[in-house]
C-alpha cells in the first residue's frame, strides 16, 4: 500500500517537472528533412561547442512530417526550426496560419544535386532523362509513336536504348516519403516526360493526370524501394555491380572511391556541374525559422548567423566538405541579410 | 510349453525386424537436433564475428604528438585577459601554425587546407576550452596528443585504397606522404579510443561517442522498471490470488497475453497519441521513452509474475492459512517473497527486450542528434539502439566501424542484463 502511495507522487512530481520543463527550454528544437540532417548537425554541433548556448537538438522526421510539427502551433512545445528539402507549399503555409504562425524566417542554405550511381566496377552510365523516364516509369508512350500509353515492357536497359548495356534494369531508390524521391520524380522523371509532347500537352487540360503520367515510379520489380538509408543503397551498389541507385550527392561525395554518377543528359554530377546549373537533377534546400520563438529560446539568432556565415555555406564553407553546393554569392548575400535582419517570409510568388 | 515359447520368439523377432528401423529414426532425429543447433551456432558465429571484424578497430584512434604554442599575438593581442575575447580567438590557426612546424614548404591554399584537415577539427576547441579553463597557460607551450580526422584513422587502418587515382578517394596524396612520414617518425599512435565512450554524438567520427546514448538508455530503463514492475507485480497478485474467477477476469487475461504480442511501433503511437500530444511532455525525452517502455514491458512483467506466484506450491498457501494467517498476510509473507526471484528474473528479461527496441522510440522523437549529454530525464537524449540506427545511416566512413564498436556496447549490456537473470534464478531457485 505503502508503495502504491509513492509510486503514484513520484509519478505525479514526475508530470509536474515534465510541465515545467516544457514552459522553459533553453535548447533550440529542430525537425525535418532527412536530406538536410547531415548539414544541420554539423552546424549544430560546431555551434554548441563554441558558444556557450546548449547544442540544438535534431530530429530527422523528413520534410512534410517537419513542417507538419512545425506548423502545430507557437509555445516552447513546438519546434523552433524545421529543415526541408523542398519549398514550403502553399497548403503549409495555410496550416501554419492557422495555428496562429504568421511570421517565419526562409533561409536557402544551398543545393542538393541528386545522382544516378553504380559500382566503379562496372562501366560508367550515360543517361538521358527521357531515358530514365522510359526506364522507370509505370506506363510510358507506345514505342510507335501513337499517342497510347503502354504498360512498361522494358526489361533491360538495352530495351530503352540499344546504347545502352544489356543488363537489366535495377535501380534501387528512395521510398514516396522521401523528399529525394519528390524531387527526382519532379526534375528526372518529369524532365525525360516532357520531351514527348503530347504528354506535355495534357498538362495543359489535366494536371493531376499529366503527374500522375510523369512522376510515378514503376511497381513491377525493376524499381526497388530501398528505405531512406542512402548508406544502404551504397553497400547494395558496392555488392552488385549491375545495380544503380539513386541518393543525394553528399553520400557521392563520401564514397567516391567505389561509386560513380552516371552522366545525366551529357552531364556528369560533381560540385562545379550542380554549382552552376549545369546537372539538371538538383534542388534547393532551405530552412524556416519560427519568429515568434526568436527571444524566447536562447541562441536562436546566433544560430542563424552560425549558419549563414561565411564560412558556413559560402563558396569554401565547411558544409561544403560535406557535400552541400553553395548558392551564387548574389543569392547567398540576399539569405544572409534575410537572417541578420530576421526578415519574414513574403509568401510563395 | 513349446507353443508359448515358440511364442515368445516370435515376438523378440518382430522386435529384432524393427529394432534397426527405430534406431535409425532416433539416430536421425538427433542428427537433425544437433544439425539444426549446429545451424543457429553458425549463423550466430558469422553474426559475431562480422560485427566484431568491423568493429573493434573502432576502439582505438590514431593521435599526433604535437607542441602548440599558445601565441598571446593570437589569443590575446591586447592582453585583456577578457573570456569573451578569448573565446573568439582563432584557435586553427594555431593548430596549423605547429602542423606547419612539421612540413614549412606548405604554401598554397589547396595544401593549406589538406593539412589543416589531417588533425580532428575538434583540436582548436579542445585548446579552447584548456585556455579557458588555465588563462596562465597562454605563452606557452602545449604537448598534446591530438585525434587525426577520421579520413587519416581510415586510412591508417586499412580502409583506405590508395592505388586509386587521387581524385576517387577521401585523402590526398600530400596527406598520404605527410602521414607517412610523421609515421616513421614515431609520432603518430594508436590509441584507445576513450572518446567513444566519454562523449556524446558528433558528426565528426572521431569525436562520437556512446556515452549520451547509454545515459540516455538508462533513465529509460529507470523509468520503465520504476513503472512497469510495481504495477505489473501488483497486477499479477491481484489477478492470480484475489480476482474471483469469472467472465471478466477472463477477458482480462486473453488482453494481457494479446497486449504482450503487440507490435512494438503501437506502443510508440500510443506514447505520442497520450503523454506527448495529451500531457504535452517533451519530444525525445528519456521519460517519455521510459514511460513508453514500461508499457510494453507491463504485460510481460504480468505474465512471468503470474507463472512465478504459480509455482508457489499449494501446501505453503494451505499451510500458512492452517495456522490462522488471512489471505493477505498469506500472500504477502509468504507466496510473494518466495515468487520475488522468479518476478525479478521475468522484469529483467523484458527490460533486456525494452533496451534493444527502437521502433516506438522512432515515434515520440528520440531518433534525434543530441551532443550534449542528459543530466536528467527531461532533457532530450538518444538511446543506444538508436545511436546505430543513425550511425548506420551517416555518410562519413568512419562511423561503419562506430556502428558495430555501438552494436557490441549494446551486446555486452543485454549480456550483462541476461547474465543478471541467470544469475539471480540460480541463487534464489528453490526446488520443492
Amino acid at each position: 500500500m505503502k508503495k502504491s502511495i509513492s509510486i503514484i507522487a513520484a509519478l505525479i512530481v514526475m508530470a509536474t517537472m515534465s510541465f515545467t520543463a516544457s514552459a522553459a527550454r533553453d535548447t533550440i528544437k529542430i525537425v525535418g528533412s532527412s536530406t538536410v540532417y547531415p548539414f544541420a548537425t554539423v552546424v549544430a554541433e560546431r555551434f554548441g561547442k563554441s558558444t556557450k548556448f546548449n547544442t540544438p537538438v535534431i530530429e530527422s522526421t523528413g520534410s512534410g512530417g517537419g513542417l507538419k510539427l512545425f506548423c502545430k502551433g507557437v509555445g516552447v512545445e513546438h519546434p523552433d526550426i524545421t529543415n526541408a528539402s523542398r519549398r514550403i507549399k502553399q497548403k503549409e503555409i495555410d496550416l501554419c496560419a492557422k495555428a496562429g504562425i504568421t511570421d517565419i524566417i526562409e533561409i536557402k542554405i544551398g543545393y542538393d544535386g541528386i545522382v544516378v550511381a553504380n559500382s566503379k566496377r562496372a562501366d560508367t552510365l550515360s543517361l538521358t532523362k527521357r531515358q530514365i523516364f522510359l526506364a522507370l516509369a509505370p506506363e510510358i508512350p507506345h514505342p510507335n509513336g501513337a499517342k497510347q500509353l503502354i504498360k512498361n515492357p522494358h526489361k533491360t536497359w538495352k530495351d530503352v536504348d540499344s546504347s545502352l548495356p544489356n543488363v537489366a534494369i535495377e535501380v534501387l531508390g528512395p521510398p514516396p516519403t522521401s523528399g529525394t524521391r519528390d524531387a527526382f520524380g519532379e526534375l528526372a522523371m518529369e524532365g525525360g516526360c516532357k520531351t514527348f509532347k503530347w504528354l506535355k500537352d495534357i498538362k495543359k487540360e489535366n494536371k493531376k493526370r499529366y503527374k500522375a503520367i510523369c512522376r510515378s515510379v514503376r511497381e513491377d520489380g525493376p524499381y526497388i524501394e530501398a528505405g531512406e538509408n542512402d548508406n544502404l543503397i551504397v553497400q547494395k551498389l558496392n555488392a552488385n555491380p549491375k545495380a544503380v541507385g539513386v541518393f543525394g550527392y553528399s553520400f557521392l561525395v563520401e564514397n567516391s572511391d567505389s561509386i560513380q554518377g552516371s552522366f545525366v543528359d551529357g552531364v556528369l554530377p560533381t560540385f562545379e556541374n550542380i554549382a552552376n546549373g549545369d546537372y539538371g537533377v538538383s534542388r534547393s534546400l532551405y530552412f524556416y525559422v519560427k519568429k515568434d520563438h526568436i527571444g524566447t529560446i536562447p541562441g536562436m539568432k546566433e544560430y542563424l548567423r552560425e549558419f549563414t556565415a561565411d564560412k558556413t555555406i559560402g563558396q569554401d564553407g565547411y558544409l561544403t566538405e560535406k557535400g552541400l553546393i553553395p548558392m551564387p554569392s548574389s543569392e547567398y548575400k540576399q539569405f544572409r541579410s534575410a537572417a541578420r535582419k530576421l526578415t519574414s517570409f513574403k509568401g510563395l510568388n | 510349453m513349446s507353443n508359448s515359447s515358440s511364442n515368445s520368439s516370435s515376438i523378440t523377432e518382430i522386435v529384432n525386424k524393427g529394432l534397426k528401423k527405430r534406431y535409425r529414426s532416433e539416430f536421425m532425429f538427433r542428427l537433425y537436433g544437433i544439425t539444426s543447433i549446429l545451424f543457429a551456432a553458425a549463423f550466430l558465429i558469422v553474426f559475431f564475428s562480422s560485427i566484431i571484424d568491423k568493429g573493434y578497430s573502432a576502439f582505438t584512434q590514431g593521435e599526433l604528438n604535437i607542441s602548440i604554442y599558445l601565441d598571446p599575438e593570437i589569443i590575446d593581442p591586447d592582453n585583456t585577459r577578457d573570456e569573451e575575447e578569448i573565446r573568439y580567438a582563432n584557435y586553427d590557426k594555431l593548430v596549423f601554425d605547429s602542423l606547419k612546424n612539421f612540413f614549412p614548404s606548405v604554401s598554397s591554399r589547396k595544401e593549406r587546407k589538406e593539412l589543416k584537415a589531417l588533425v580532428s577539427n575538434g583540436t582548436s576547441l579542445r585548446i579552447q576550452s584548456l585556455v579557458l579553463d588555465d588563462m596562465s597557460l597562454i605563452g606557452k607551450t602545449l604537448d598534446l596528443s591530438v585525434k587525426l580526422d577520421s579520413d587519416i584513422d581510415m586510412f591508417l587502418k586499412g580502409n583506405v585504397d590508395i592505388t586509386l587515382d587521387e581524385s576517387q578517394r577521401r585523402i590526398s596524396d600530400n596527406q598520404v606522404k605527410w602521414t607517412n612520414e610523421l609515421k616513421t617518425k614515431g609520432l603518430i599512435s594508436q590509441k584507445f579510443n576513450s572518446t567513444l565512450f566519454s562523449a556524446g554524438d558528433s558528426r565528426e567520427p572521431e569525436q562520437a561517442g556512446v556515452l549520451g546514448a547509454l545515459i540516455g538508455s538508462f533513465f529509460m530503463l529507470l523509468i520503465t522498471f520504476i513503472v512497469a514492475f510495481p504495477l505489473g507485480v501488483a497486477a499479477a497478485i491481484y489477478l492470480e490470488e484475489f480476482a474471483p474467477k469469472n467472465k471478466f477476469t477472463d477477458f482480462v487475461e486473453v488482453n494481457i497475453n494479446n497486449l504482450a504480442a503487440v507490435p512494438s511501433i503501437i506502443y510508440g503511437l500510443l506514447g505520442l497519441a497520450v503523454f506527448i500530444n495529451f500531457f504535452g511532455m517533451p519530444r525525445s525525452a528519456p521519460l517519455v521513452g521510459g514511460l513508453v517502455l514500461a508499457l510494453m514491458t507491463f504485460p510481460v512483467i504480468i505474465i512471468a509474475s503470474r507463472a512465478a506466484l504459480q509455482s508457489v506450491p499449494p501446501s505453503i498457501t494451505d499451510a500458512a492459512l492452517g495456522v490462522g494467517a488471512s489471505k493477505i498476510q498469506t500472500v504477502f509473507d509468504h507466496v510473494f517473497p518466495l515468487a520475488l526471484p522468479g518476478m525479478l528474473t521475468g522484469s529483467i528479461i523484458g527490460m533486456a527486450r525494452a533496451l534493444g527496441e527502437s521502433a516506438p522510440l522512432l515515434m515520440i522523437g528520440m531518433v534525434a542528434f543530441v551532443v550534449d549529454i542528459p543530466s536528467t530525464p527531461l532533457d532530450a537524449s538518444a538511446a543506444l539502439p538508436v545511436q546505430v540506427y543513425l550511425w548506420a545511416d551517416a555518410p562519413e566512413r568512419g562511423f561503419v566501424e562506430r556502428t558495430s564498436a555501438a552494436i557490441l556496447v549494446l551486446l555486452f549490456f543485454l549480456l550483462v542484463m541476461n547474465s543478471t537473470a541467470i544469475w539471480l534464478r540460480n541463487k534464489f531457485e528453490i526446488k520443492w
